[in-house]
């Protein structure tokens, strides 16, 4: 298990360092709840990077500590090669504008119409955008995920797979750099579910992202993984492409491929 | 029971800490204007016809009530006046801010406690936008603004009630009632209880936010967030208002 920690990930350039480093990650919650243990994890330039683990392995949990959601307690993270543990307010929020992050339930704003949730988020960043810009840029990412149609609806109306594309859309509308998935075709169905794993590759091939996805739906993790990892207990147990995952010695690793 | 009493002081203590960043959020740009307006709206006009109703019935009640009192001290014309003066100094603010505390402050909390469970708020993180600028600072800020107005709509309603409860007894002349109002009335008695409108709407804004921003996972915690900030509004209302009542004693 720990030579599988330090095996160098499997991606053609290596040379590149990579865009998001974690190394010893730990997180405890409450006093004796723990959840991560010393986690390394490197995702580099231009890799979809799948992760899978049980329920409550603490998948969520670290992509959030990445994003400064939740602070871990121990260990550094390294965005762009910025530590963002001990950056200020402002720079966080400098990186946070680079990295999108598309959470499991959408969490489109229920308030605000699909054409809103895309604008807002755009012109809070961009005070000097007139309104056709704004109104051109939304149209723009709406087509991207292909829900232009949409547009005028609020999310209430909307069914699980739109919530999700409109939840992307609204994360690509900043041009970011970096992706990250928190399962997103989970509770869609079969069909929806390709759309969205292709919907992924698309926007990798596009916009030439990096991401990482959290998912337990296997059919999305061999469309658009080029690499796997799997969390155990804290830590990253097994680590390689689709393939080799797949015939891996462990059992219990070969299980998540059944 | 002491890990009650333990728990309210944690309480009171980390609602004081997340009161504490509006006073520093309030002044750093960006400035929500438009969400500001919007609130301003939902909260005040929004509240005007419940606000109206419960004013006319308390200047007309109080009438009512005080009425046969004052009768049997030959002090009846004395009645708009002192039903003028408990109203404006105590009844109408009181009343006004538990009903706001009951509509606003409920609202709030579950409309920021259904945003935390479903994520929105972290949406707003992550996405680098300051979900307490955007959405507490501007609440806080309406509310503080609103409830006195709503108060002093209360106030004028409830002399309206009051001058109908009058009249159920006997013509009395609009113009000669409103004379007797203002002739008993004084500044002191304008300015405390306005002052305090302010401290109400602040409260009643602050901890509907702080009880929808620290909602736990799970959707009962929606209800639980408007249920206690209900009960934790209404109770530090009746305390800010002792407190005021003291304190305009100890001055004037
Ligand atoms: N904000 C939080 N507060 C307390 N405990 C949390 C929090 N977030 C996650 N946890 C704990 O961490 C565990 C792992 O969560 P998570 O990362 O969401 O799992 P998953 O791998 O399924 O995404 C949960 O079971 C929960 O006990
Ligand atoms: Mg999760």
């Amino acid at each position: 298990m720990t030579e599988k920690l330090h095996k160098e990930p499997k991606t053609k350039d290596n040379d590149q360092s990579p865009i998001i480093e974690i190394k010893d990650l730990h997180k405890t919650f409450g006093k004796d709840n723990t959840i991560l243990k010393g986690l390394n994890l490197i995702l580099n330039k231009d890799e979809n990077l799948v992760v899978l683990g049980k329920s409550g392995s603490g998948k969520s949990v670290t992509i959030k500590c990445i994003v400064g959601l939740i602070e871990p307690d121990q260990g550094e993270i390294k965005v762009f090669g910025e530590n963002v543990l001990n950056i200020s307010k402002n720079e966080l929020n400098a990186i946070r504008v680079r990295i999108g992050f598309l959470f499991q339930s959408g969490a489109l704003y229920d308030s605000m119409s699909v054409r809103e949730n895309l604008s807002f988020t755009l012109s809070k960043h961009k005070r000097d955008l007139s309104a056709d810009e704004i109104e051109k840029e939304v149209m723009e990412a709406l087509e991207s995920v292909g829900l232009a149609e949409a547009v005028d609806k609020m999310p209430s109306e909307l069914s699980g797979g739109m919530r999700k594309r409109i939840g992307l859309a609204r994360t690509l509308i900043l041009k970011p750099e970096i992706i990250l998935y928190d399962e997103p075709t989970t509770g869609l169905d079969t069909i929806t579910s390709r759309e969205i794993s292709e919907l992924i590759l698309d926007i990798k091939n596009k916009q030439k992202t990096a991401s990482i996805i959290i998912t337990h739906d296997m059919a999305c993790a061999k469309l658009t993984a080029d690499r796997i990892i799997v969390l155990k207990e804290g830590v990253i147990h097994a680590e390689g492409t689709y393939e080799e995952l797949e015939k891996d010695e462990d059992e219990w690793v070969r299980s998540f491929f059944q | 029971m002491i890990l009650n009493l333990k728990n309210i002081f944690t309480e009171i203590g980390e609602t004081t800490i997340f009161a504490k960043k509006f006073f520093k959020e309030v002044f750093i740009p960006p400035y929500e204007t438009k969400e500001f307006f919007k609130q301003c709206y939902i909260i005040g006009y929004k509240s005007l016809p419940l606000v109206a109703i419960t004013g006319f019935i308390m200047g007309l009640v109080l009438t009512l009530q005080s009425r046969p009192t004052l009768v049997k001290f030959g002090a009846e014309s004395w009645l708009p006046g002192m039903v003028a003066l408990s109203l404006i100094r105590e009844i109408a603010p009181v009343i006004t801010a538990l009903i706001c505390a009951g509509k606003i402050s409920s609202g709030i909390g579950a409309e920021l406690g259904s945003m935390k469970v479903t994520e929105q708020i972290d949406a707003m993180e992550v996405s680098a936008i300051n979900p307490y600028n955007y959405l507490v600072v501007t609440r806080v800020l309406a509310c503080t603004l609103m409830v006195p107005i709503l108060v002093f709509f209360a106030d004028a309603i409830g002399i309206v009630g009051g001058y109908v409860g009058i009249n159920i007894h006997g013509d009395v002349n609009f113009y000669r009632f409103l004379t007797q109002i203002i002739q008993s009335l004084e500044f002191l008695d304008l300015f405390p209880a306005t002052i305090k409108t302010f401290f109400f709407g602040f409260v009643i804004g602050m901890i509907g936010c702080y009880k929808g921003f620290t909602a736990s996972n799970g959707t009962e915690s929606v209800g639980q967030a408007a249920n206690s900030a209900v009960v934790t509004a209404s109770l530090s209302i009746f305390i800010i208002d002792m407190v005021a009542v003291q304190i305009t004693d100890l001055f004037f």
